[in-house]
């Protein structure tokens, strides 16, 4: 496929703003279960990062816009829920940025009425931004896996039509999300939030190795059902193309094609493999042990560009069976 | 139900380009179009076509088969682009099972084109809109057409009338006799798209003759014998023995 | 499902309840098939142009081109304006500044006045596709030059003099195969021919009537693709190929031998008398002189039974095929059929298949198919008919075996011979003018040759008068040819000398290298019509390309006055000194006439007309009106009356009105004839007859009763009708020539046994040669004069489905289809010069070479290299841009071949033609091929100086999108 960097962006700024709403909310859970010492100023703290994770879902959002032919008629999208993936991440996404939005507000402005406590000691208040941030939670899977199943629910994109293409989009959201939460736990000077999401992150984004190697290891051993015997319905081993009919190309050669070399997908995996896991490990954990900013911001900055090398490589690697037909000017 | 359809005929296409030009000229004009084209007088000119012919080689020279390969919007009766699309603008007709796009509602997402495993959606890239075969539904119904007229434009154009038009949920129409008799198929039956448009397959027309043929009894070389002319005023025995 | 609330209704039809929605009927030259077509106008604008099922030719379907009509009609290519070139400009940088077209009248008359009253044969008129040659060639005539031909020569004069010549009527617009009713088709060298949608309609039933469709050709493409089976041959090699299979034929006794008695000179007796003056010639039994263009019955058989000679269809007569004879005065005579199994003796499937490159077992089970075929799947129609000879026949029978071919076989300098074979081999198949083989279109079948005759000297060249004869004829003989005293041409194109007797087209590709060499003499003014001849109708494109543009030492142009009708910016434009701005098929009245090549069908004459379905863009005028009032200004006898003044308003008048001969009821339109309209063929001019076309589809068709539609060169109800309607003159049956008395008159000349006309001595042993009066194969001439271990290869061209010629890259939607040209090589021959698919390669002939992109492909004869004809183009020229693909990876094969071959025992400059027609021999030049180097510039060999845009282009669609909507612009 055709890498579209609307989509790529969409994908992994929302993943981001999701996994860093993932991370404010886990934090607050923790320490609201007093399992983890919260920031001292949670309104600035979970104010502030609602608006850092809404900006990145924004910005997914008006990426998005620059993928469609007619954006002022984007509310149509919402028609379809029933059927479409896409038109269930239409709804759900601003719906999550809406939670999202109303979380940070709650803390913001401190209007946080406690519902009940639980606990054994009953000393666990749930309140309002308890209930929004689960609600929110919610929202915030559901959006990974619509997003998700736009891809993996296409069943002959043979490299998409796996559950690892959710679980990746999931992971992998997360993973950034932390990250970044990491950076700005550090940043608002959260001791032990800054260890708990340094650690999750270094643990999420060691899954989504472990789930993205899987789904890289996988799609090099795909075995494509559609072949160009079953393409045309000629029964013969040596078929070649000769012409498709037009010789400057279509939008089936623009929208299905990567157009570069193998040598440029190969080094492109490499780059993603390193700057997604390995390196922001490392400067997460160098970054954890010194608590410097400077490098968890770069972890998070480093695995954000190698996200988009990554996605860039997620569309660019499906092969699309229409392609049988296009293999030749 | 009805679904309509066309059946292809690679038995007899030639690969003339006929249903591709008079498809881009009858819907260019009509209520699919226009159907734009970029650099149309300059480098790399591209459009927007619903069909397009296609040409494969088979086989290694001198068992060489060429096939000409027509290809357009097959209509699934299982169309993968119409559940994916989120704003119903893809639509599939339940009247005659012709799978349109409705321009009026198309964002221009592309989401159904990734969908269609066959490579057949357009987007227009003026009109930012989807486009694909209409099966000319302009045509095949407009009563102000003679009725021999209300056929798909490439039908009409087809020099060797290698596109069949007609309901193949109708058994005896004459695309389902054709399928039936001919060994029409479908594309990719793997994705259980169910495609409506079939495919016919190329047949070989053989002589046999046997050895026993070749030669019959008013060959005309017995009758010409290789004759030298018949020469009479030369000697014979008549001449010199007197027996 | 949804289709209730959908917003885009795509039955609306609310575009058109507004817009003013006319249909009319014309007829389509996308190509020269010229199929009827239906236009519709959405507001004015063209908004579909289909078939129109109503027309006997393509009955309602169309082709690529066709439907695509209206990006022609739109074109920004399309020239507006009369142009004269600047003063100082050289030729070809396409810089003109408009005129008026009085003024473009005036410089025309005064030249041409000039000429026509010193030297008329110094205006040449050299037309390309044009099918108005009926008009063409009348002017030319009627100026009195000689110097005028159509594209024939260039095109496939071989099919049509090789197959006259033998049968009196020829594939391509004369005739074609009966796939109605054949059981067998056979199609030589054919990609893609006039009767492009007929012949696509007809393949395809024939194929779904189950029945076998054979393609000879070194490429398997187009046709070629659906046929059963597919026999590569090496190109130039299909006479041994022809010469085998009529070989193993006769050798298996599966001739014809009563259609070869009957309906063939094949039991007409030669004189075999070496010494003899009329050595090689027919036996004559009575010696009137022979006056009239047709066979006088008075040859000789030698019957059976009486064994000795007899006249030919004597009552009861048996004559032998076979065997040697002696007449009473001791000549030795032999059946001519008995010369060809003479002749084929040696020509065995082994010898053909070293030759040919086709197994032995394929040529011998390819001739037990046809033979057998021919033999056991005979056809009877029930019915009745006479012959010439007074046989009263219960049915017509035919031999289900159809034979088609086309340039595969005629652009080959060795064509005519091998199209002579292959017409004598479906003869002894007996499948001339029957069901099932062979069937000729009116006005076909013709005397072998056709009357028409050019003149015999220069003394026909006149100031001030018509020419004595027709510009282009049909020599029987070698006293036709139009020579002077000393035997040197009258023609510029060196038509009917001695270098190409029969050169019946003409050598329109030899016209500028001749007229810029001054030689055989120099001319003043050419006007070339509808014609690309600065790039792909002239070899060795980059040498004529400068000719046009060559002065003499005093700084004159070799060739003074340039005069180009075209309608488009095409390459040739750009070399004008006048442009005349043609208007496009849409805007003008034309006619398919029977004076030309008309459309005729098997069962009868047809012919056609364009009506204009929009008017004319810009100050385009039809090129028929030019001719016509040129001729009312020159006043030439047929365009004024006796007192000099103009005789018809305009070309549609002059349609209605003219008449070949004054009250002689011919006129270019054969339908509706007569005061009213009641008569057909031959009649008064009608006043109505435009409207009378225009009320039935644009066409006129006759279908000749059943009786006549058959066995028409022998049939006597047929000739004495096409006598009474003067198709032809005389009602004489038109007997087969398996031998051909007409190149033995040549060839006895060149011996000097011919009291006539000789050749000059150098030419003599070429004629002796190549006016072999029975089929042989030779290499083609040059391939004979090259360094075959050097240029190995042959190389041809292909028309594609989609494009016609050159003129289709100004087509928006056609050349997304074609927008460059690759060679197409055989993986193995590419490999083995390390050349890859897609690489950057050269193409070398002795010539010169070009550089293109390959493209590797199984369905090529690895001795073979081809491309798609004309593809390539100049930069800037037709409209597009100056880096189009086309002039960027696009090339044009021609700058390889050579018009002229090298310099031999035969002279210098002769043309690379045919030697006994002048048919121009593309298809015979030798090619090597490498690699291009690293760091080569990956852009096509030769390129050109961009053309720039003319004045009075209108490139106002020329923008980086079209949005093709017809009546007005739609809403994005
Ligand atoms: N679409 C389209 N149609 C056209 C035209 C066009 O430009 N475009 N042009 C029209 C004109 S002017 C003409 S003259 C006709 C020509 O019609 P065709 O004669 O069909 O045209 P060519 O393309 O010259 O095809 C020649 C064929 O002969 C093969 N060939 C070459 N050499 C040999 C040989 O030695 N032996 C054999 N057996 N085959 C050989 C080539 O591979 C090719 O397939 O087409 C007419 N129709
Ligand atoms: N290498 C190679 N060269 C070939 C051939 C080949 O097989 N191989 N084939 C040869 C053959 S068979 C042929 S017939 C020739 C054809 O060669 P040409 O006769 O030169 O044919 P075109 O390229 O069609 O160019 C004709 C010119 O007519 C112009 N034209 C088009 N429509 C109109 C009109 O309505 N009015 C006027 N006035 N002009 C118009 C076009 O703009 C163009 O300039 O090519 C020959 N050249
Ligand atoms: S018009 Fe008919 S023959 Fe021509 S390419 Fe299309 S399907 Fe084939
Ligand atoms: S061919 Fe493609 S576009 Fe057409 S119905 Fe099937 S899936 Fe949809
Ligand atoms: S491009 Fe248009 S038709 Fe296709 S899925 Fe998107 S909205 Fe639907
Ligand atoms: S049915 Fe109509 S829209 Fe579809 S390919 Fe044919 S002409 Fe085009
Ligand atoms: S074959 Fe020629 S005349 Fe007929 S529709 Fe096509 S372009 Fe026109
Ligand atoms: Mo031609």
């Amino acid at each position: 496929m055709h890498p579209a960097f609307s989509v790529i962006f969409l994908t992994t700024l929302s993943g981001v703003g999701q996994g860093l709403f993932l991370a404010l909310y886990t934090g607050q859970v923790y320490a609201v279960a007093k399992v983890l010492p919260g920031h001292a100023d949670t309104a600035a703290f979970y104010g502030l990062g609602s608006l850092i994770a809404l900006l990145f879902l924004g910005a997914g959002l008006l990426a998005s816009f620059f993928h469609l032919g007619h954006p002022e008629r984007g509310w149509r999208a919402i028609a379809q829920w029933r059927t479409s993936w896409l038109s269930r991440e239409v709804i759900i996404l601003p719906a999550f940025m809406g939670l999202v939005f109303l979380y940070g507000l709650v803390h913001y402005t401190g209007w946080n009425p406690v519902f009940f406590e639980i606990g054994q000691q009953a000393n666990i208040a749930i309140d309002l931004s308890m209930i929004v941030g689960a609600i929110t939670t919610v929202f915030a899977f559901a959006l990974f896996i619509a997003t998700g199943m736009i891809y993996a629910c296409i069943k002959f994109l043979q490299e998409w039509a796996s559950p690892l293409t959710v679980i990746n989009y999931t992971l992998l959201g997360s993973a950034s999300g932390f990250t970044l939460a990491t950076g700005y736990a550090a940043y608002q000077g959260a001791p032990g939030l800054l260890k708990f999401y340094g650690a999750w992150a270094i643990i999420l984004t060691v899954a989504s190795l472990i789930t993205r190697g899987a789904s890289l290891i996988r799609n090099a051993r795909i075995k494509y059902k559609s072949t160009l015997q079953t393409a045309i319905g000629v029964r013969h081993s040596n078929i070649q193309q000769k012409s498709q009919g037009f010789m400057a190309g279509s939008f089936n050669t623009r929208e299905f094609f990567h157009h570069k070399t193998a040598a440029f997908m190969k080094s492109i995996k490499w780059i993603f493999l390193v700057l997604v896991f390995p390196v922001p490990v490392a400067l997460l954990a160098l970054g954890l042990s010194s608590a410097a900013l400077g490098l968890l911001a770069a972890a998070f900055v480093v695995q954000y560009l190698g996200l988009i090398a990554e996605r860039w490589f997620f569309f660019a690697q499906a092969n699309h069976p229409q392609n049988l037909y296009y293999q030749t000017i | 139900m009805t679904q309509l359809a066309l059946v292809i005929d690679l038995n007899v296409c030639v690969g003339c380009h006929a249903c591709v030009t008079s498809c881009k000229e009858w819907n260019t004009s009509g209520t699919a179009g226009y159907m734009s084209d970029e650099n149309p007088y300059g480098q790399d000119p591209t459009g927007t076509f619903f069909n397009r012919v296609q040409t494969f080689e088979v086989g290694v020279y001198p068992n060489t088969e060429t096939v000409h390969f027509p290809k357009s919007c097959l209509h699934c009766e299982d169309p993968p682009c119409v559940p994916v699309c989120p704003t119903g603008a893809s639509y599939k007709r339940d009247s005659d099972g012709i799978v349109l796009v409705d321009y009026d509602k198309c964002i221009g997402c592309k989401y159904c084109s990734w969908a269609c495993p066959y490579g057949v959606r357009e987007i227009d890239e003026q009109q930012k809109v989807m486009k694909k075969c209409t099966l000319c539904v302009d045509r095949i119904y407009d009563e102000s057409l003679p009725e021999a007229e209300r056929q798909p434009a490439c039908v009409m154009a087809c020099p060797t009338n290698a596109r069949l038009f007609g309901d193949v949920h109708d058994a005896e129409s004459e695309v389902s006799v054709a399928i039936r008799e001919r060994g029409g198929y479908q594309l990719m039956p793997e994705w259980g798209t169910k495609p409506a448009n079939h495919y016919l397959p190329r047949r070989k027309a053989r002589i046999q003759i046997h050895e026993d043929e070749l030669e019959r009894v008013d060959n005309p070389l017995k009758k010409e014998g290789i004759h030298k002319g018949r020469v009479i005023d030369e000697p014979t025995l008549d001449d010199v023995t007197s027996w | 499902m949804r289709e209730d609330n959908v917003i885009h209704n795509p039955l609306d039809k609310s575009t058109d309840q507004n817009a003013r929605i006319e249909t009319k009927n014309t007829t389509c030259y996308m190509c020269a098939c010229r199929c009827g077509i239906r236009v519709t106008l959405r507001d004015g604008e063209v908004r579909y142009i289909q078939g129109n099922p109503d027309h006997p030719l393509n009955k309602g379907v169309i082709c690529a081109k066709g439907a695509s009509g209206i990006m022609k009609q739109y074109s920004p290519a399309r020239l507006t304006k009369p142009l004269k070139r600047k003063e100082g400009a050289d030729r070809g940088d396409a810089q003109f500044e408009e005129i008026s077209w009085d003024e473009a009248f005036a410089v025309m008359e005064e030249r041409l006045k000039k000429i026509r009253a010193t030297d008329p044969k110094k205006f040449a008129l050299f037309t390309g596709r044009d099918q108005m040659q009926a008009l063409t060639g009348l002017f030319a005539k009627q100026y009195g030059t000689p110097n005028y031909a159509a594209h024939g020569g260039f095109c496939s004069v071989n099919m049509a003099a090789g197959m006259i010549y033998t049968i009196g009527g020829s594939f391509w617009e004369f005739g074609g195969p009966d796939l109605e009713r054949a059981k067998l088709f056979v199609m030589i060298g054919t990609a893609e021919d006039h009767h492009s949608n007929p012949l696509k309609m007809a393949i395809s039933k024939f194929k779904r009537q189950g029945g076998k469709f054979i393609s000879i050709n070194p490429v398997r493409t187009g046709y070629s693709a659906i046929a059963d089976e597919w026999v590569p041959i090496k190109p130039g090699t299909d006479g041994a190929l022809m010469l085998a299979l009529t070989h193993e034929i006769i050798n298996q006794g599966l001739y014809d031998r009563e259609f070869l008695v009957q309906y063939t000179n094949a039991a007409q007796l030669v004189n075999m008398d070496e010494n003899s003056t009329e050595y090689g010639m027919l036996v004559r039994f009575e010696v009137p002189p022979e006056e009239g263009c047709f066979d006088p019955q008075n040859k000789l058989w030698w019957d059976r039974e009486l064994n000795r000679p007899i006249s030919t269809h004597t009552p009861g007569a048996d004559p032998y095929l076979l065997g040697e004879f002696k007449l009473d005065d001791g000549t030795p005579v032999k059946p001519s059929f008995q010369l060809l199994v003479d002749r084929v003796k040696d020509y065995t499937p082994e010898w053909a298949a070293e030759i040919t490159g086709i197994p032995v077992e394929t040529i011998k089970r390819l001739a037990y198919e046809m033979g057998v075929t021919a033999r056991d799947q005979k056809i009877e129609l029930p019915i009745a008919w006479t012959d010439t000879w007074g046989n009263e026949h219960e049915s017509v029978t035919g031999n289900p075996v159809a034979f088609h071919a086309m340039r595969g076989l005629a652009a080959h300098s060795n064509g005519f011979q091998t199209i002579r074979a292959m017409s004598i081999l479906m003869s002894i198949l007996g499948t001339i003018d029957r069901p099932g083989g062979f069937r000729h279109k009116a006005p076909f079948p013709r005397p072998i040759p056709p009357c028409a005759k050019t003149p015999k000297g220069p003394g026909d060249v006149k100031p001030n008068t018509p020419l004595g004869g027709m510009p282009l004829g049909w020599p029987a003989e070698p006293d036709d040819l139009f020579v002077d005293d000393q035997g040197k041409p009258v023609r510029l194109d060196k038509a009917f000398s001695w270098e190409h007797p029969l050169a019946v087209h003409g050598l329109m590709h030899n016209a500028i290298t001749n007229a810029w060499r001054q030689d055989p003499y120099p001319i003043d003014t050419l006007l070339i019509f509808m014609a690309n001849m600065a790039w792909n109708s002239s070899m060795n494109t980059a040498e004529v390309r400068k000719m046009l543009n060559d002065k003499d030492d005093n700084g004159e142009y070799k060739i003074p006055f340039l005069i180009v009708a075209d309608a488009f910016e095409s390459e040739m434009v750009a070399y004008a000194d006048l442009v005349l701005p043609d208007t496009t098929y849409l805007e003008r009245h034309d006619c398919m006439s029977m004076l030309d090549r008309p459309i005729s069908e098997f069962d009868g004459p047809v012919d056609s007309v364009r009506i204009p379905v929009v008017p004319p863009k810009g100050e385009c005028k039809p090129f028929q009106e030019v001719i016509v009032e040129l001729g009312s200004r020159l006043k030439l006898p047929a365009f004024v009356r006796e007192d000099g003044s103009r005789k018809f308003r305009d070309y549609p008048d002059f349609v209605v009105n003219y008449e070949t001969e004054p009250g002689s009821g011919i006129g270019f339109l054969s339908g509706w004839r007569g005061k009213g309209g009641e008569k057909f063929l031959k009649g008064e001019p009608n006043p109505k007859q435009w409207e009378m076309y225009e009320k039935n589809n644009c066409v006129f068709q006759y279908h000749l009763p059943k009786s006549y539609q058959y066995m028409r060169n022998w049939n006597q109800g047929y000739l004495e009708w096409a006598q009474d309607n003067r198709l032809t003159r005389y009602a004489e049956p038109i007997l087969i020539h398996i031998y051909s008395e007409v190149l033995q008159k040549f060839r006895l000349a060149a011996q000097g046994k011919w009291d006539g006309k000789q050749p000059p001595d150098h030419l003599r042993k070429r004629i002796e040669t190549y006016f072999d009066p029975l089929p042989f194969h030779y290499e083609p001439l040059e391939s004979q004069q090259t360094d075959l271990h050097t240029y190995p290869l042959n190389a041809v061209t292909q028309r594609p489905m989609a494009m016609y010629h050159s003129w289709d890259s100004q087509n928006a939607w056609l050349r997304q289809i074609h927008t460059y040209n690759y060679l197409y090589v055989n993986p193995v021959t590419a490999r083995a010069q390390g050349i890859e698919d897609e690489d950057w390669m050269w193409v070398e002939s002795q010539w010169g070479r070009v550089r293109c992109l390959c493209r590797y492909s199984e369905a090529v004869e690895p001795g073979t290299v081809w491309t798609w004809n004309a593809i390539g183009k100049a930069s800037g020229a037709w409209g597009l841009d100056a880096d189009a693909n086309e002039s960027r990876k696009g090339f044009l094969l021609n700058h390889v071949i050579s018009e002229e071959l090298p310099a031999s025992e035969y002279g210098e400059h002769l043309s690379n033609s045919d030697p006994v027609t002048g048919q121009a021999g593309w298809y015979d030049v030798r090619v090597r091929i490498y690699k291009a180097a690293e760091g080569e510039p990956e852009i096509s060999y030769p390129q050109f100086d961009p053309m720039p845009t003319l004045p009075g282009q209108d490139t106002s669609r020329k923008s980086k999108w079209l949005k093709f909507f017809a009546g007005g612009k739609k809403a994005g």
